[in-house]
């Protein structure tokens, strides 16, 4: 029952999120978080659907980005018809299309790539990907080459009569489909089809031996994740009006796994912290640095390393706790991590900014600014400053981090008693 | 003829360097059991390093130095990192490859800068060897085909004939069986890591001279690497020898076919004109895909055969 | 206690800081967007590009920039992705900053005028201009021309037609080799219509598109080339499919020209090196030795004040120029308003900074301006990133040259 209202406040907040920011000065949408939310929201369609392969199937592909490029494709072309009143339909339903396109060309490749499994299976589709990337660069025709395909969304024919000319009515369409997908994906996980996908995933021999034929289940779960995606890609298209190769590259094929995986594969709504995250990080965080790559691989890193089950398993293992009623006892020990935690964070941002300033940035004539001040890079203070951080921070949060993990220990004990 | 000879040449050349970066890959992956993504970013790293080397003590000394630099690497990556990522199955040390190679890119542009290196051919290897039909066959060639050749039959001796060799193979196949003899099959994982790295690292001494040294070429060589690695099949050296020398031909050779579908069509009677999208894949000549071909025929054979060419297990 | 306490103030203030950057900014300057990739494995090219700008905006805001106030350079990082640089293109117009520029891909470039022309259709209060000083794809200020875009440096077909008035007589068979995608299709495309049109002469022993960026080994095409019996390559690769190229040509012996658009890129002639001594050719906007093959001083002193400081070559007098003519249209509308900025611009006349006129056609917002075709060649006062070897210009093509008939139908915004 708590989890509906959760979901409802999670509405609530995508609706109601873009007003926070609204620019009363010029009477107009903050149209940077605008697009930022819309993407946000195809990239939790295209992570949630990449999960559906490798966190309920157990599926690990690496061409995910074809279907959601390939919806997008087909988005632009059913939009220019569209535009040229050759195809009679409302915008709210033309993602749906995206879908069965993304669908069609997923039950093609999945015939192929679901008769293999594991690392063969990965190897297929990691071919499938780079053949249509080049494959989209290469034939004009339905491509558009490297300039991609453009289109206009104002096809005036709206349920609602809206003509989409701005971005916030192009958001809210997108988190009604956004909605609609994702409220499918999770009754797909209710269904026969979803549980025989967990079988298996967990034990394929025996998934045959009780009569089902796997490879079946996984094509069909192959080719609906492909649906899904494809409304993805077909937003995208809305969004941008633009699609070109990027959208099935992979690149974004990438981005899907580790959405999915940093987010956490075992709970449903991982993904869709996954997505958020890197969505953030990707254009927020690449705004006010140019060595993002370098914290989203030091992140994705650390993850894997010390919470293989991403956010979503991280908050899961406070379950039992919780249900105890003793969450009031980790405050404390939570607390204690954060100092370490941060010094650690500002020592090893500071090493890698002075660094990238040193080399990079000098020669681009630009300063490093902290606080407002310029700091010199080629001082020994601010190097001595991050070093002591990093290291000062690294040794305290271990111990932190051992006093840590024997409240949680205790903890943990006494609630299974 | 004389195409032919010199494509052969030339695709030999390609091959064994590729044999090169495959070799170390395919013993990581055919004991790990997992693809590393990093590989192509030690090359990368090989490259660069021996080029700041030879800059101090000439490229001879480099040729040395930087793959034994890139073997520690590889094994400090292994201890520090790929260890504890493997507790956590095979996807998560996926993925910890994965975030190293965007580390390694961004560490690379900020030591070096994001402009290719002026890392040259050293002037002693800088000569035509023989002259072919009018071509001349470079000397650096031959000593890349040298290299890589004394790479093969070292790594093979070193497989074949010493205890260490023997049990490599053994957990090859059979990792339990191997660990449940007692052996330190930990160790035997970070000694094969640091080994593949180091290869890996002596492929990029010798390659970034011969291509060209900057922050992008690590991308461009990775999936081909990948590719030579599944088609050659898992646990098998032989395999990934054969796939080496078949994709560096089939690269060199595709490029001299200028025939396409349409042309093949032609003399059965069936015409193909008009602008549309099928014409124009019917239309398209093998020289223009032939970079592709590679990723064909990996999907053609995985289809078929999930092994791989000559692979002794399920991949 | 103190240290820590010491510290948490330390991590406000950062946090602050970094929240505050934005906000730091002062107003009483021009701000002009920069949008190119500043990230991943395309980042050399804008993090070139925005050291040239810096060092051009020394010069521009000396000159006393526009209505007063000081130009202003806002990078945003694109990856080379076109739906980042529209995410980046949104937080732009949100400051309210009137200019955007991108110099790098035709993909966002098609990207932009597309989105900023219907940005300004649906946003009439909030306008932007685009100013193209990088995408060459022809189509922009042909079929995709639009009255936000204004080109400030030449497309495809114009260095089509330079290169091709460059060709050295005596060339009789020449063999294109062009990447796969939009800029490669393009250069085959107008290369083959200016050889039919200037040099009928000369026959076309290959035609043939190469898969971008993924060939590891070009031995092949060389012996294709060979084979072929041609005198010269036509080509309009770039970066790794340029240098591999040359590499292996040098390696096999093989003894052709390579008559190229884009090898005087950055980085190009470290990698090539003395590999394209003499047989390397280029179409440049500029290369430090035009200053001191035209005796022109003051360009000369300008070249040099970069060279003091970097190991790349200074070419961008498009850029230069670029903001030289918005500078005067700012002046002359009175205002940093886009529409009017882009009323003042169309039509403008100019000079470079050698003193060559150009002027900004109205029919489709491209700019005519001159190009050099130059070799490479140890024979040259400034060498190009310290390899020894420089650019050496073989031919002049001035912008009337250059000036070519477009197929632009713009449509022109009311007010």
């Amino acid at each position: 029952m708590r989890s509906r209202w959760l979901i409802l406040v999670l509405v609530a907040v995508a609706i109601a999120l873009p007003w926070g920011f609204y620019d009363w000065g010029h009477h107009r949408h903050a149209g940077f978080l605008i697009s930022m939310l819309s993407q946000a929201g195809m990239m939790i369609i295209l992570a949630l659907s990449y999960n559906m392969l490798l966190g309920q199937a157990g599926l690990f592909s690496l061409c995910h980005a074809t279907f959601f490029g390939i919806g997008g494709y087909a988005m632009v072309h059913f939009l220019n018809a569209a535009g040229k009143d050759e195809l009679p339909l409302p915008m709210e339903v033309m993602p749906l299309l995206a879908g069965l396109s993304g669908l069609g060309l997923a039950i093609l490749f999945g015939a192929m790539a679901t008769k293999q499994r594991a690392t063969a299976f990965a190897m297929i589709t990691l071919g499938i990907g780079e053949l249509m990337a080049t494959a989209a660069l290469m034939f004009h025709h339905f491509f558009g080459g490297e300039g991609g395909v453009t289109t206009d969304r104002m096809i005036d024919n709206s349920l609602f009569g809206l003509t989409y000319s701005s971005g916030i009515q192009v958001y809210y369409l997108i988190v009604a489909w956004t909605l609609i997908a994702v409220a499918l994906m999770y009754y797909l996980t209710l269904t026969p089809l979803g549980r025989m996908a967990n079988a298996t995933r967990d034990n394929y021999e025996r998934a045959q031996f009780i009569g089902y034929d796997p490879r079946m289940v996984r094509f069909i779960q192959f080719a609906l994740s492909g649906f899904f995606a494809g409304i993805g890609g077909g937003l995208y298209a809305i969004t941008y009006e633009i699609v070109t190769f990027d959208a099935l590259a992979a690149p974004l094929s990438a981005n899907a796994l580790l959405m999915a995986y940093i987010g956490g594969t075992t709970v449903f709504g991982g993904p869709i912290l996954g997505a958020i995250l890197i969505t953030l990080l990707q254009s927020g965080v690449s705004l006010l640095s140019n060595s993002w790559l370098v914290y989203v691989g030091v992140m994705f890193i650390a993850m894997v390393i010390f919470a293989p089950s991403g956010l979503a398993g991280i908050i899961q293992a406070h379950g039992p706790i919780k249900r105890a009623g003793r969450l009031g006892r980790l405050t404390l020990p939570y607390l204690r991590l954060v100092l370490p935690a941060l010094a650690l964070l500002l020592g090893f941002v500071g090493l890698v900014e002075l660094m990238s300033f040193l080399t990079i940035g000098a020669a681009q004539g630009k300063k490093l600014v902290l606080f407002g001040n310029a700091i010199d890079v080629h001082a020994t203070m601010p190097w001595v400053i991050s070093a002591a951080s990093l290291v000062w921070g690294a040794v305290w949060l271990r111990f932190a981090a051992a006093g840590f993990h024997r409240v949680w220990e205790n903890l943990s004990a006494e609630v299974r008693r | 003829m004389e195409t032919l000879l010199i494509s052969v040449l030339n695709g030999l050349v390609y091959g064994m360097l590729l044999f090169m970066l495959a070799s170390g890959l395919t013993l990581i992956f055919s004991m790990m059991g997992v693809l590393n993504f990093a590989h192509a970013s030690i090359y990368m790293l090989g490259a660069y390093l021996a080029f700041t080397i030879s800059q101090f003590v000439g490229f001879f000394p480099a040729l040395i130095i930087a793959p034994i630099l890139c073997g520690l690497i590889g094994a400090a990556i292994e201890i520090w990192g790929l260890r504890r990522a493997h507790q956590n199955g095979h996807i998560a040390e996926l993925l910890f490859t994965f975030g190293l190679v965007f580390i390694i890119q961004r560490v690379v542009q900020m030591t070096w800068g994001m402009l290719p290196m002026p890392y040259r051919v050293p002037p002693s290897l800088d000569f035509p060897l023989f002259v072919l039909y009018g071509s001349n066959f470079p000397a650096y060639r031959g000593f890349m085909l040298l290299i890589s050749a004394a790479m093969l039959l070292s790594t093979w001796l070193l497989l074949k004939k010493t205890r260490v060799g023997l049990i490599i193979q053994a957990a090859l196949t059979h990792p339990h069986m191997v660990s449940a003899l007692g052996h330190n099959v930990p160790r035997v994982f970070t000694t094969v890591f640091a080994g593949g790295c180091l290869l890996a690292g002596l492929a990029g001494v010798i390659g970034g001279n011969y291509q060209t040294t900057e922050p992008g070429m690590a991308d461009s060589m990775g999936p081909i690497v990948f590719v030579v690695v599944v088609f050659g099949g898992l646990g098998s050296l032989a395999g990934c020898f054969v796939a080496s020398i078949v994709m560096g031909m089939i690269q060199t050779f595709a490029v001299v076919i200028d025939y396409s579908v349409a042309d093949v069509l032609r003399p059965l009677g069936l015409a193909i004109s008009g602008d549309t999208l099928l014409t124009e894949v019917l239309t398209v000549p093998v020289a223009r895909i032939g970079a592709l071909l590679p990723f064909v025929m990996m999907v053609t054979i995985l289809f078929f055969r999930p092994r791989g060419l000559m692979g002794t297990r399920d991949t | 206690m103190l240290l820590v306490r010491g510290l948490f103030a330390t991590v406000i203030a950062f946090s602050l800081g970094i929240a505050a950057r934005p906000a730091a900014a002062a107003e009483d300057t021009i701000k002009v967007a920069y949008i190119d990739p500043f990230s991943g494995p395309f980042a050399s090219g804008g993090d070139e590009f925005l050291k040239v700008f810096g060092y051009i905006l020394q010069k521009v805001n000396a000159d006393g920039g526009a209505l007063g106030k000081k130009f202003e350079v806002v990078p945003f990082d694109d990856k080379l992705q076109p739906a980042e640089a529209l995410i980046a293109l949104k937080n732009i117009t949100d400051q309210n900053i009137p200019f955007v520029m991108q110099c790098t891909g035709s993909n966002v470039g098609a990207a932009l005028v597309d989105g900023v022309s219907k940005h300004n259709a649906r946003n009439p209060d909030n306008r932007i201009l685009y100013l193209n000083c990088g995408a060459l794809a022809t189509e922009l200020t042909n079929e995709q021309c639009d009255f936000w875009q204004f080109r400030f440096t030449g497309n495809v077909e114009m260095r089509a037609a330079a290169r091709i008035k460059a060709l050295p007589a005596d060339i009789k068979k020449v063999y294109l080799l062009n990447q796969d995608y939009l800029f490669g299709q393009s250069v085959q495309h107008d290369t083959k219509k200016w050889l039919e049109k200037l040099r009928p002469d000369i026959q076309i022993v290959g035609d043939e598109l190469m898969p971008f960026g993924k060939v590891q080994d070009f031995s092949s095409y060389v012996a294709k080339i060979k084979a072929s019996g041609a005198q010269s390559v036509i080509t309009g690769n770039y970066n790794r499919d340029l240098n591999l190229l040359i590499k292996a040509a040098v390696d096999d012996g093989l003894n052709v020209r390579f008559d190229t658009y884009l090898a005087h890129l950055i980085g190009g002639p470290t990698a090539i090196g003395s590999a394209g001594e003499n047989r390397l050719s280029s179409v440049t906007e500029f290369h430090p030795n035009v200053p001191v093959e035209l005796n022109k001083p003051d360009a000369e002193a300008f070249d040099n004040g970069w060279r003091a400081n970097h190991d790349t070559d200074f070419s961008e007098v498009p850029f230069l120029t670029m903001f030289q003519m918005l500078a005067k249209a700012i002046d002359k509308a009175g205002s940093t308003d886009p529409m009017k900025v882009a009323l003042a611009l169309e039509d403008m006349k100019a000079t470079d900074m050698v003193g060559f006129p150009v002027q900004m056609r109205k029919e489709d917002h491209q700019i005519s301006m001159p190009y050099y075709a130059a070799h490479f060649t140890k024979d040259v006062k400034y060498d190009s990133e310290k390899t020894g070897l420089g650019w050496k210009t073989d031919f002049i093509a001035s912008s009337e040259d250059l000036t070519l008939p477009t197929t632009c139908k713009m449509k022109r915004p009311k007010s």
